[in-house]
């Protein structure tokens, strides 16, 4: 009944004309087109020099442990993965040919011929087997293994691999784009998880954990229109004055995180520009739902409505972002819901809603700090401001940025049942919700468990009518926002400042920071 | 008697690495919680524990790190798996070169300017150079350095960090890494300024300073015939101390200008809950102490005949 073939009705027209357009093209034997930028205003050579406020000597080559933007982007530098989410959201084939499945339960990716590995090795379809399986099994220490475990089987089939999944689900496609299943050298069918040798663009010259590393092109990188730099230097810089300095002085040409309260100061130097790309990130305050008195929906929409969130986005990110309706799927998202009735700050509505849970007044503590975002003990200082005109005393208690994810985040000693999150946002919204909402997912925050949400998860994975998949997402959505356990005030832009002399395309990736961590080999110089 | 204090240096040695063993023991959390951060999950976890080995008892695990560090060999990080000497290997170098860097900027500027002042004692000189060292020891490191990038770096006189690489010449190095350099000097100067300049002072009270005065020897002379190597005890434990802080305390002026030394490491590792490279880093800065406070001990005692030789 379902048909997740290429030829069917089951896409949006222009996810289908991307896989037309890849099989057409894979038969004729020619290049595949990476054409969301003109290629003829790109200039080949140069050095690029990224400051990343990340990185640290116990980085880990291993794809993984992955978790933060210096490892990504030296990942995404020198390797391929399976498909790659182009600069405006859709899919676009790169070691995988294309994709197919004929009932949304098997998937079949037809492996691309004639790349190689740094090392000269050609990619078969048994690295890609390798690659996958490294985040699957018992003894996998992979963080994306819970995402991976719908997975029953990967296998070679000549130059496919097939993957059998458990349950239909349309969007496996997106799951291989992940950051964290670059395709690796494999012998025996296991992949060598630390080596720097990878099918991508750039060859490791030189790489000192938490320092530096240096790349060079590769001279037989398979896409014609990539890689346009002769030369990567990642340098990890922590402390964002000397980020700013080191743009400033000519010493790196992008930057990360940039300061709200610099941005001005930057600009008129004239030598760089602010990149400020919105997306599907935001910043959010998890409430246990399992304790009281966040187990009252009525409480938890009461604290929903006594928060300014356009004070925060003004204040916190400075402008760069966006109000969020406690929504985690953002408006880079296929199915984002737009039409939700937005909440504002309404001491009243608040009050009223402490008051359907029988309470006069709400005693309530949020446990903060700067380790779950930037900003985040003042935005809980301006809730607690903004709550008491809703009769909430909420008292903030800023705890150490050291262990937070371990000692605070969670609620593991069932003391921190209110605290700050962030999420780099999904290009999917199954895989933000499957992560993050499903009732006993890991990564559940708010321990929150919704017997129609966890239904429609299950049935719009194998929907095939995209009007209907997109209904259920926007109930869902509904569901997450009006009865959801999880404060959503805010989607933060990525900010970043590049130096003039880099080019950049018209149009930067919502998918992840840096042009999806593809910067490295889709800008160029000027 | 140098024996004897290299049998306590030795013994302190142990000491030292008992309690680093036993404070990283005390830490909240654990390595895997930690290199999982949020995306640590109970069987992830489970998984990571075991391939560590951070199961076995405390005591089985100092016993283990003892005889391999002394053996040269600190393991492998917990973090990556990479092999510590391998990862303090060039840090340690960049560490100490920024440190004699530093010193040979401030010892010589120091001691003169010590001399100086002892010799011009309350002149505006002696006033100026006492006021200046001072104001520079006041500012916190990482204000200074932000100065110095703001008048020296952003004019493109300097870089305002350093990229050293293992091609990096000697010419470049010390070019580059000028900033932080400077940065420290301004540091470390006033304590051994003062202390130069006090302990002059102080033997310049003295008979046989009096005598030498009298047979109308020039000032200089005095200074530098009879009164400096009588003093050079009390300078050569303040320089020991200075330099010692230049190898083990300077990360801020490491982070300031992304300088890749041992500093930095050992802030990664403690919030990384990396306890072996934790471990082994301050192993070495416990040994940079204590064999620098030897060679103070032994200097002192070589430059003072009376302690060298003994009735």
């Amino acid at each position: 009944m379902n048909n997740f073939d290429m030829t069917g009705k089951t896409f949006a027209p222009s996810r289908r004309g991307v896989l037309k357009g890849a099989a057409a093209i894979g038969a004729a034997g020619l290049i595949l087109p990476h054409t969301t930028t003109s290629a003829a205003a790109q200039t080949r050579g140069g050095t690029f020099r990224i400051g990343i406020g990340h990185g640290s000597t116990t980085d880990s080559l291993d794809p993984g442990l992955w978790e933060h933007l210096y490892v990504q982007t030296f990942g995404s530098a020198r390797h391929n993965y399976l498909i790659e989410v182009g600069a405006d959201g859709q899919l676009v084939p790169e070691i995988a040919e294309s994709w197919s499945s004929s009932d949304g339960q098997t998937w079949v990716f037809p492996i691309r011929q004639g790349v190689s590995f740094h090392s000269g090795k050609p990619v078969t379809a048994a690295d890609v087997v390798a690659s996958i399986n490294h985040h699957r099994g018992d003894d996998s220490t992979s963080v994306v293994k819970p995402l991976l475990a719908a997975i029953t089987d990967v296998r070679a089939d000549g130059n496919n691999v097939v993957v059998t999944l458990e349950a239909p689900n349309g969007d496996l496609p997106y799951l291989m784009t992940d950051y964290h299943v670059p395709v690796l050298p494999s012998a025996d069918g296991k992949v060598d998880a630390n080596t720097t040798d990878g099918c991508g663009g750039y060859i490791v010259e030189s790489y000192e954990h938490g320092v530096q590393a240096t790349l060079n092109r590769n001279p037989n990188y398979w896409k014609s229109d990539r890689a346009w730099f002769d030369r990567i230097e990642l340098v990890s810089i922590l402390d964002p004055a000397a980020r700013l300095n080191a743009l400033i002085t000519g010493e790196v040409d992008l930057i990360d995180q940039v300061d709200p309260a610099t941005i001005g100061m930057l600009e008129s130097r004239g030598v760089a520009r602010i990149l400020s790309i919105p997306g599907n990130a935001h910043y959010g305050f998890p409430m246990d739902s399992r304790q009281a008195p966040y187990s009252d929906n009525n409480v938890r929409l009461a604290l929903k409505y006594a928060l300014d969130r356009q004070a925060m986005v003004d204040v916190i990110l400075g402008g760069h972002g966006a109000v969020a309706n406690d929504n985690p799927i953002g408006p880079a998202n296929r199915y984002f819901h737009a039409e939700m009735e937005a909440k504002t700050y309404d001491p009243d509505k608040a009050r009223y809603y402490l008051q359907q849970a029988g309470l006069s007044s709400l005693d309530v503590t949020i446990s903060v700090a700067d380790a779950a975002f930037s900003g985040a003990v003042d935005a809980g200082a301006m809730f607690s401001e903004t709550a008491r005109a809703a009769g909430i005393n909420m008292s903030v208690d800023r705890v150490p940025n050291d262990g937070y994810w371990s000692n605070v985040w969670l609620n593991p000693n069932g003391n921190t049942p209110f605290c700050a999150t962030y999420w780099g946002g999904r290009a999917v919204e199954d895989h933000m919700f499957t992560t993050a909402y499903a009732a006993g997912a890991d990564w559940n925050e708010s321990f929150w468990s919704n017997d129609r949400f966890n239904e429609l998860l299950v049935t719009a994975r194998s929907e095939v009518n995209e009007d209907l998949r997109r209904e259920m997402y926007h109930e869902m959505q509904q569901l997450v926002s009006f009865e959801g356990s999880t404060i959503i005030p805010m989607y933060n832009n990525y900010v970043m400042a590049v130096a003039n002399k880099i080019a950049t395309p018209e149009q930067i990736s919502a998918n992840w920071n840096f042009d999806g961590f593809r910067c490295v080999e889709r800008w160029s110089m000027a | 008697m140098i024996a004897l204090r290299i049998a306590l240096g030795v013994g302190l040695l142990f000491i030292v690495s008992l309690v680093i063993f036993g404070a990283t023991e005390l830490l909240p959390g654990d390595l895997a919680n930690e290199l999982l951060g949020q995306s640590a999950t109970p069987e992830t976890l489970a998984a990571l524990r075991e391939q560590l080995g951070l199961n076995d008892p405390a005591p089985v695990r100092y016993w283990n790190w003892l005889t391999g560090a002394l053996t040269g060999d600190f393991g492998v990080s917990l973090a990556n798996g990479r092999p510590i000497s391998e990862l303090i290997g060039a840090r340690l170098g960049n560490t100490v070169f920024l440190a004699l860097y530093a010193a040979a900027l401030s010892v010589p500027i120091s001691l003169i300017l010590g001399i100086l002042a002892a010799l011009w004692r309350n002149s505006i000189f002696d006033r100026m150079a006492n006021a200046g060292a001072l104001t520079a020891i006041s500012f916190p490191e990482f204000f200074v350095a932000y100065i110095l990038v703001l008048w020296l770096a952003q004019t493109g006189l300097f870089p305002s960090m350093v990229r050293i690489n293992p091609t990096t010449t000697f010419g470049d190095r010390v070019y580059m890494t000028f900033l932080p350099a400077l940065t420290l000097m301004l540091v470390v100067t006033a304590h051994m300024m003062r202390m130069t300049r006090a302990a002059i002072i102080n033997l310049m009270a003295s008979p046989y300073i009096e005598m030498a005065r009298l047979k109308g020897m020039s000032p200089l002379r005095i200074v530098l015939r009879h009164a400096l190597p009588n003093a050079l005890a009390p300078i050569i434990n303040v320089i020991a101390l200075n330099l010692a802080y230049l190898i083990t305390g300077v990360v801020v002026v490491e982070v300031v200008f992304v300088y890749p030394g041992l500093g930095q490491l050992m802030v990664d590792a403690v919030s990384n809950r990396d306890i072996a490279v934790v471990q082994a880093v301050a192993l070495i800065f416990a040994a940079a102490y204590v064999a620098l406070n030897l060679l103070a001990d032994v200097l002192s005692t070589i430059t003072n005949p009376r302690l060298m030789h003994r009735r």
